[in-house]
């Protein structure tokens, strides 16, 4: 294989045949849209995170013999899904703020992602930190602009209760920090930040200042989230190509879709 | 003395189950006004408007002086039992199946003498007390009582026929979530029931009261959201079969109509969890129960639906609420005639504001989660079909039977005209 081929045909025919060969491998980074998955939960006054639903409309019967379909109901924000800018108010007014307007070249990108699973695993209210991110970069390299950053935790493992962690005071489960929110907006100029919890930002995070910074400032600078990402294990720190395609709705603030990665195979 | 009955054994699983087989068709018009009286266990006659005379049996026109002025009024049911015999026969397959069987005559103190079915305990020739009850067809007859209670009365095979009592049976209570939740499971395990399968939506997030429901003794808690078709289905599948009672306790409260709210969100929720929420249990559940009616002593036997009071008129506070109870409550008009062939009661229970977070800033009467557990278990004991509880509910649905247009208008009032 011509890894420096520098013609586009070219580049594509051998990506064509790295995926046949295994010489790159497709992860699913996607949880199954699945009724008891849990979603993000307000207080109860407040309009809620509608469920994922699915009601049979025939399943080869007299419904309609030779046919099986559902209708399926869900929130925009149910299950693993894309924010779009527009998802919160500091993003408002971005141009191209909601899933329909995104450019499509928006959605393949190259992807960091910062390890977090070992600091999760003895703090469920562990936070990203600029010095976390620093600290990750003198061993790979500064984040690239225009690259998506996932922040790995592990906490996809997490099953039932266990994965909201919702207690009295609310949910515990990690996130960044503000001022690491505006690193990786202001200074490196990343596309968009992705974790495995249920939102981009901690269980605890409306206690920043401001008020769950990941939506924040990412969505007020015209940047994307993604969130209940599963699989993250399996990816490089660097090198992967995210493919992150959210549902064209109109107007729509985010979406449930299906985010895979390319990575090196392991061959 | 009633012998009590003893905890039924496992079911043969080589045995056909005994299919419900009815009293009686349907009687004239008139005799429907005892049929209506006894869905909520009222003894009643009707009393001739013009001269006073109490008639019976019910008819159109009144035995004394011919007036069709016949309004129903509840009467005293004391009486004596001056006739009885036990039929050993009946060319009726559904009393030949349940021979011997007592009759006899009562001549009541307000004075007719009435035909009806008499407890094992009423003792030949003394004082009774009449009750009026829906038999498996769903229709008003009497029933003479000694007129104190006797150990184990309830255990009369006679009137277990009429009744829903939970002793011995499985019982099927939906929402733990709910705050009604350890109340029903209390009241139930104090009824007797012998297991009560409690349905939990939403695992995945805690609430505070699920230590306490499993502290109650023959508590199980398994998974069922009745918004979701799919664990419906699941869980009507593994005890479907052995669900004796099922009590829809799952509720979408909050507060508003339709101008203060702007959207259709909360709407769409109030109508997932109140109607099409009863839609998938009767449609799950519904089948296994109507198969069940004479199953012996677990036969299957009652459905209860908790509903708003406001079914019946719009609490404009609470509209949007109201409306998807009122849906619910024609919905369950259609279960009852759907599990009247099975001999399955349908109860509905009807409240007003009840003592939980969404009617909080609401003044006093609420109805608290133990009195509403009371009635919903004293209501099966009854084998009633409508019950409602609280002074709110009751207030109202007196005040919808005189005029309905009329409360109509009292509740566009703010504060639902006293309710
Ligand atoms: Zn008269």
């Amino acid at each position: 294989m011509n890894v420096h081929a520098t013609d586009p045909s070219a580049l594509l025919g051998n990506l064509a045949e790295a995926l046949a060969t295994g010489a790159i491998e497709v992860v699913d980074l996607t949880h199954t849209l699945d009724q008891d998955f849990p979603v993000i939960v307000l207080p109860p006054e407040f309009g809620q995170c509608a469920r994922f639903r699915m009601e049979e409309v025939s399943a080869y019967d007299h419904r309609g013999p030779a046919w099986k379909w559902h209708n399926f109901t869900c929130s925009e924000h149910t299950g693993t899904h894309f924010d779009a800018p527009s998802h919160w108010i500091s993003g408002r007014d971005v141009p191209n703020g909601s899933v329909d307007e995104i450019p499509a070249e928006r959605f393949i990108g190259p992807v960091c992602v910062i390890d977090c699973s070992e600091g999760a695993a003895a703090d469920e209210d562990f936070e990203l930190t600029p010095e976390v991110i620093e600290a990750w970069e003198a061993e790979h390299g500064r984040i690239p602009a225009e690259s998506w950053v996932l922040m790995r935790t592990d906490w996809s493992k997490r099953r039932g209760a266990a994965y909201l962690n919702m207690r009295e005071d609310g949910a515990h489960s990690p996130g960044p920090t503000p001022a690491a929110i505006r690193l990786l907006v202001d200074e490196r100029g990343i596309r968009g930040f992705g974790t495995e919890t249920v939102g981009t930002d901690a269980g605890q995070g409306s206690h920043y200042t401001p008020p769950y910074p990941a939506h924040f400032y990412l969505h007020g600078a015209g940047r994307y989230g993604l969130q209940c990402l599963n699989n993250l294990d399996r990816l490089p720190p660097t090198g992967a190509m995210l493919i992150a395609t959210p549902l064209k709705i109109k107007n729509g603030t985010g979406s449930p879709l299906r985010v895979v990665a390319l990575v090196p195979g392991r061959t | 003395m009633t012998d009590a009955i003893l905890p039924p054994p496992k079911k043969d699983p080589q045995k056909r189950t005994r299919t419900q087989t009815l009293p009686s068709g349907l009687r004239s018009r008139a005799a429907l006004g005892l049929t209506a009286a006894a869905a909520e266990g009222r003894f009643m006659l009707q009393v001739c408007g013009e001269c006073g005379a109490l008639q019976y049996p019910p008819r159109d026109a009144c035995s004394t002086c011919l007036s069709t002025d016949l309004p129903w009024r509840d009467i005293d049911p004391a009486g004596e039992l001056i006739a009885e015999t036990t039929v050993r026969t009946s060319t009726n397959t559904y009393f030949r199946e349940r021979t011997p069987w007592r009759v006899g005559t009562v001549r009541l103190d307000a004075g007719p003498s009435v035909m009806c079915h008499v407890h094992g305990d009423a003792p030949r020739g003394g004082r009774v007390r009449i009750i009026n009850r829906l038999d498996k067809s769903g229709q008003g007859v009497l029933y003479a009582l000694p007129p104190e209670g006797t150990p184990h009365m309830e255990d009369d095979p006679q009137l277990r026929e009429i009744t829903a009592d939970p002793k011995f049976r499985r019982v099927l209570i939906t929402d733990a979530r709910s705050e009604n939740a350890v109340a029903l499971a209390e009241a139930f395990a104090k009824a007797g029931a012998s297991i009560i399968f409690i349905g939990e939506p939403e695992g995945w997030r805690p609430y505070p009261h699920r230590a306490a429901l499993e502290a109650i003794p023959n508590v199980q808690i398994v998974p069922l959201d009745v918004t979701d078709t799919a664990s419906v289905t699941e869980l009507a599948g593994e005890i479907g079969g052995k669900t004796d009672i099922l009590v829809n306790n799952a509720r979408f409260v909050r507060p508003g109509g339709i101008m203060d709210r702007g959207d259709t969100v909360f709407a769409r929720d109030e109508m997932e969890v109140n109607y099409l929420g009863l839609m998938r249990l009767a449609q799950s559940f519904g089948p296994a129960m109507r198969g069940r009616g004479a199953d012996g002593d677990n036969s299957a036997a009652a459905w209860v639906n908790i509903l708003s009071v406001y079914a019946y008129s719009n609490m404009p506070a609470f509209g949007a609420f109201s409306a998807s109870n009122a849906a619910a409550y024609s919905l369950s008009q259609c279960l009852r005639a759907e599990m009247r062939p099975g001999g399955v009661r349908v109860m509905n229970v009807y409240t007003g504001p009840t003592d939980d977070a969404w009617h909080q800033p609401l003044p006093p009467p609420k109805v608290a989660p133990a009195a509403l557990a009371r009635a919903i278990v004293s209501g099966l004991k009854d084998g009633l079909e409508d019950v409602f509880v609280g002074d709110v509910a009751k207030d109202l649905i007196e005040r919808w039977r005189a005029g309905a247009k009329v409360l109509e208008r009292e509740m566009s009032e703010t504060d639902g005209g006293g309710a």
